[in-house]
């Protein structure tokens, strides 16, 4: 069952904390959004696997935007 | 002698010398604590050169920084200009996708009167000067300079350097006041998601806003069209380059002329009298006052709306751009970390500076 990880809120992707393929558990970051000069954490929706990532270092994202696919 | 009689040194006075240690002070907030360092370090030099004695930089009709100080600041042309600035770099989208945060931005403003009325009633300002230092409970620079140097140009300086650091403070003034006056659930609120706002709504806005504004509060005028205008630079998306230059180079010039005449304007005798110490102590009521405000109001309307406010954006109506609104999305964040207000907190944000810029004309109005 895939899991989008959506935008919280519009901003700059500042990093990207994860690789495909990579782990994860429920709440562990996963990409930092800069928004107004301020570090705002995107945490992971459930456990799973990164399948993909729909975004790269330094790109403008809106509210909403899929960030990565979970698996 | 004549050469020996000019020395400046000969007429150096002890007034002098404590505001050559304020411009310090000031410097050394701005350097190693970044504190609003774009104003702070040029207000921190401009106070050490107005106190060289014989320098004459303030001499009216001649000295270098009084013509600066005359024609940007008494001609009230900078606070304009970085209004203009200002506009070109303010996204009125997170305010026009929940109109009702608007409220928060006015609500917020209740410091402004508060302060304006202890000022007058009890610590014995006259109405100018209470207006005066009842606006830096806005928390907005360009508008408290705006209005003091109108109606009460002797205090300007320290009223300039109470809210600049006062606005520097905002991280540490505002958390306080907030968690004192919310519970657990209300700060873990999660807002609903705003609709999204259209181009067409952000090029209508800024005019719309002009007319109405500027009808009811004509005095407002010089800032708001300002404000406006920048903002529908941005918004337009034809006129790049106009935007860029208002919101940067243009801003930094004007910026560089503002803080070194603002500081210029304390001199040892005018500055050095208890007056002082009541402005700040008055400009931290003013602070503190706006924030709850804003808080209280947030859980008012709360009362009546089923659709829930997370009272902590109300602290985000104090202007205090976009401080004040990261302050909220920290507080908030702290009780649950997949909270984010930081965008919700944009709009009462924004529209406090509107509710400070017409606070400021209704004063005007009344005043002068």
């Amino acid at each position: 069952m895939a899991e989008k990880v959506l935008a919280p809120l519009a901003g700059n992707i500042w990093e990207i904390l994860v690789k495909v393929g990579d782990k994860v558990q429920e709440d562990d970051e996963l990409v930092i959004i800069e928004a107004l000069k301020m570090e705002n954490p995107v945490y992971s929706p459930c456990d799973g696997v990164i399948k993909e990532i729909k975004v790269s270092k330094g790109e403008q994202v809106q509210e909403d935007a899929v960030l990565m696919i979970l698996e | 002698m004549p050469f020996l009689e000019a020395m400046g040194i000969l007429y150096l006075t002890p007034n002098m010398i404590t505001m050559w240690l304020i411009g310090l002070l000031l410097i050394y907030l701005a350097v190693k604590k970044q504190y609003e360092p774009l104003l702070l370090l040029p207000i921190g030099f401009g106070i050490i050169i107005a106190n060289l004695p014989e320098a004459g930089l303030m001499k009216p009709d001649t000295g270098l920084i009084w013509l600066f100080y005359h024609f940007g600041i008494e001609w009230e042309v900078i606070p304009p200009l970085i209004f203009l600035g200002l506009g070109a770099m303010t996204d009125f989208g997170p305010m026009l996708a929940q109109p009702r945060l608007i409220f928060l931005g006015a609500g917020a403003q209740v410091g402004v009167y508060v302060t304006f009325f202890v000022a007058y009633a009890f610590m014995g300002f006259s109405l100018k000067e209470a207006a005066s230092i009842g606006i830096i409970g806005g928390a907005d620079g360009p508008t408290t300079i705006f209005l003091a140097s109108k109606l009460a140009p002797h205090l300007l300086g320290a009223v300039a350097v109470a809210g600049y650091s006062y606005m520097a403070m905002v991280p540490f003034i505002q958390p306080p006041i907030m968690r004192l006056l919310t519970t657990d659930a209300e700060r873990r609120i999660r807002m609903k998601k705003s609709r999204k706002v259209t181009q067409r709504e952000k090029i209508i806005f800024p005019i719309t806003a002009t007319i109405v504004i500027v009808l009811l509060v004509p005095a407002s005028a010089p800032l708001i069209s300002m404000f406006m205008l920048g903002n529908l630079f941005r918004e337009s998306g034809v006129v790049g380059r106009l935007s860029d230059t208002a919101q940067n180079a243009l801003m930094n010039i004007v910026t560089i002329f503002l803080g070194v005449s603002i500081g210029a304007t304390m001199d040892g005798d005018h500055f050095l009298q208890k007056q002082v110490i009541y402005i700040f102590l008055l400009g931290l009521v003013a602070f503190m006052a706006s924030t709850a405000s804003g808080v209280l109001l947030a859980k008012f309307m709360n009362l009546f709306t089923k659709n829930k406010i997370n009272p902590l954006i109300g602290a985000a109506g104090v202007s205090a751009v976009p401080m004040s609104a990261r302050v909220v999305q920290k507080e908030g964040s702290r009780v649950d970390k997949k909270n984010y207000l930081l965008m919700f907190a944009m709009g009462p944000n924004i529209a406090g500076v509107i509710g400070t810029v017409i606070a400021a004309g209704i004063f005007l109005t009344m005043l002068q």
